[in-house]
């Protein structure tokens, strides 16, 4: 680590060369402290940089990093002022401190990333340039997309090529619920599993695909089955559900658990050369059951390991999906609001039928009960609900 | 004559078919015609009383028959009635 001497300062300050301080950052250990004015930060910043411009460092660096002992490592434009600043907080006391020695200038000229005035790396600028170029995109509605969380029911079919497409759209958090591994009878559909992973979990398949595809993605790996239990706690942390459920009763926990915390559902399902899309919208649109309120019985919904399911077809509804997340993301568009969408491949058409509120629908209903806090992990017993009812396996 | 959409599970017994034409001046006489073609799709269908199953949407063009007149929803020639089951396949 190269040290040098401040030259103003009779304390001797640490100086470190970009690449260092972008090292110790990447260890996550280290508390980041832009000492420049509000402008220049807005311009461009490295990313986790904190704010603290000098007139206001005596003031604020204590409740910006309360701990003293803690590794701190300060940038400037050029270096100079986060020098002085260096030798400031030596004097409060802080034990550990750094200056990054060329500032930010030089840290750009070294190729290293800065969140710049868009709010994206030059490397996101360049990943999503055919993004931003859209009117109904933008850098904004880049940013909304990176900042989206996103939970995919299902690693499978469905949610294989949703994972893929929301993934290299550069969703910013995608959350994965399965408690299936990779089986070869699998990959004929499942584009994001791949032979080499038989046998894995497909969460941490679904992870390893992701990752390589696009780094800006936070995958979180729900490896289990949701149930009464636990879909309120693992449902809180996102903003769009993504089904595509293979049973009944999770299609129906999911909708009573969605509409409970008002989130909306993009909902799929497939079989054979057949698939149905729609996106359910809490009280703004019907749900799942104003459009089902019980499911068939077993010999009207086989699953797909009994009938067989067309590959590509699973491909072409969970892009569907996909893009109705990112519409919902954007706010833009008309998503399948109280719309089902049917796709029939063999034939290639579409059909686009009305789903309405069902008034007397026990769950969004205009007389279904409020649920009161206490209730609200409370479920009926969907297996029960939906015995002899097919698509379980 | 109208043309009744049939879904992949009800095909096996209408020959195979995803669409079917009958005749009938409103949706339950279309579907009458349909069940007495192929008396399979009878008891997916109707319940013992005659009335939809529940668990079967069916509608008239784009719209649900339970916002219409239900079976007693007047059809047209040229019509399309689609036959609409929940389908769980998804990640399977």
């Amino acid at each position: 680590m190269a040290t040098g001497a401040g030259t103003e300062q009779t304390q001797v300050i640490e100086e470190i060369e970009p690449f260092e301080a972008a090292a110790e950052i990447e260890g996550g250990d280290a508390v980041l402290i832009d000492t420049r004015e509000p402008h220049e930060y807005q311009e461009a910043h490295l990313e986790g940089g904190k704010l603290v411009p000098p007139a206001m460092l005596a003031d604020q660096i204590e409740s910006v990093a309360p701990d003293k002992a803690a590794r701190t490592i300060l940038y400037c434009r050029s270096g100079n002022r986060s020098g002085k600043a260096a030798a400031q907080m030596q004097a409060m006391g802080y034990t550990n401190v750094a200056s990054v020695g060329g500032g930010i200038m030089l840290w750009q000229e070294q190729g290293l990333p800065v969140v710049s005035a868009s709010g994206m790396t030059a490397e996101q600028r360049e990943r999503y340039s055919r993004h931003t170029l859209l009117p109904e995109v933008g850098v904004d509605g880049q940013l909304r997309l990176l900042n989206a969380k996103v939970l995919l029911l299902g690693a499978g079919g469905l949610g294989a090529p949703t994972a893929l497409y929301l993934a290299a759209a550069g969703v910013g958090t995608i959350g994965l619920v399965d408690d299936d591994v990779v089986d070869a009878s699998n990959l004929q559909r499942q584009v994001i599993h791949n032979t080499e992973r038989i046998g894995m979990p497909k969460t941490t398949s679904a992870r390893i695909f992701i990752e390589q595809l696009n780094p800006d993605v936070n995958v979180i790996e729900h490896n289990g089955r949701l149930d009464a239990s636990n879909i309120l706690e693992v449902m809180s942390d996102y903003d769009i559900v993504v089904d595509g459920a293979d049973n009944f009763p999770t299609r129906y926990l999911l909708n009573d658990a969605s509409v409970r915390l008002r989130k909306p559902v993009v909902s799929a399902s497939i079989l054979g050369f057949d698939g149905q899309v729609s996106t359910f919208m809490p009280y703004e649109g019907p749900c799942y059951r104003c459009l089902y309120p019980t499911p068939p019985p077993a010999e009207l919904a086989p699953s797909c390991s009994e009938n067989g399911v067309l590959g590509v077809m699973a491909g072409t509804m969970g892009t569907l999906q996909a893009n109705e997340v990112i519409k919902l993301v954007l706010g833009k568009g008309s998503p399948l609001i109280g719309r089902l969408l049917l796709y029939e491949a063999l034939g290639t058409s579409f059909t686009e039928l009305k789903v309405r509120r069902d008034p007397n629908c026990p769950i969004c209903g205009d007389d279904a009960p409020e649920i009161p806090e206490s209730e609200m992990g409370q479920f009926p017993d969907y297996e029960l609900f939906c015995a002899g009812a097919g698509g379980d396996r | 004559m109208a043309t009744v959409r049939i879904p992949p599970v009800l095909r096996p017994k209408t020959g195979g078919s995803p669409e079917v034409e009958a005749s009938g001046g409103n949706v339950g006489e279309v579907l009458r015609a349909l069940t007495d073609a192929h008396p399979e799709t009878s008891p997916q269908l109707f319940d013992a009383e005659g009335e939809l199953n529940r668990y079967v949407n069916v509608y008239l063009n784009d719209e649900d028959v339970r916002v219409l007149d239900g079976l007693g929803t007047a059809v047209k020639d040229g019509d399309t009635v689609v036959i609409l089951p929940a389908m769980a396949g998804g990640a399977c």
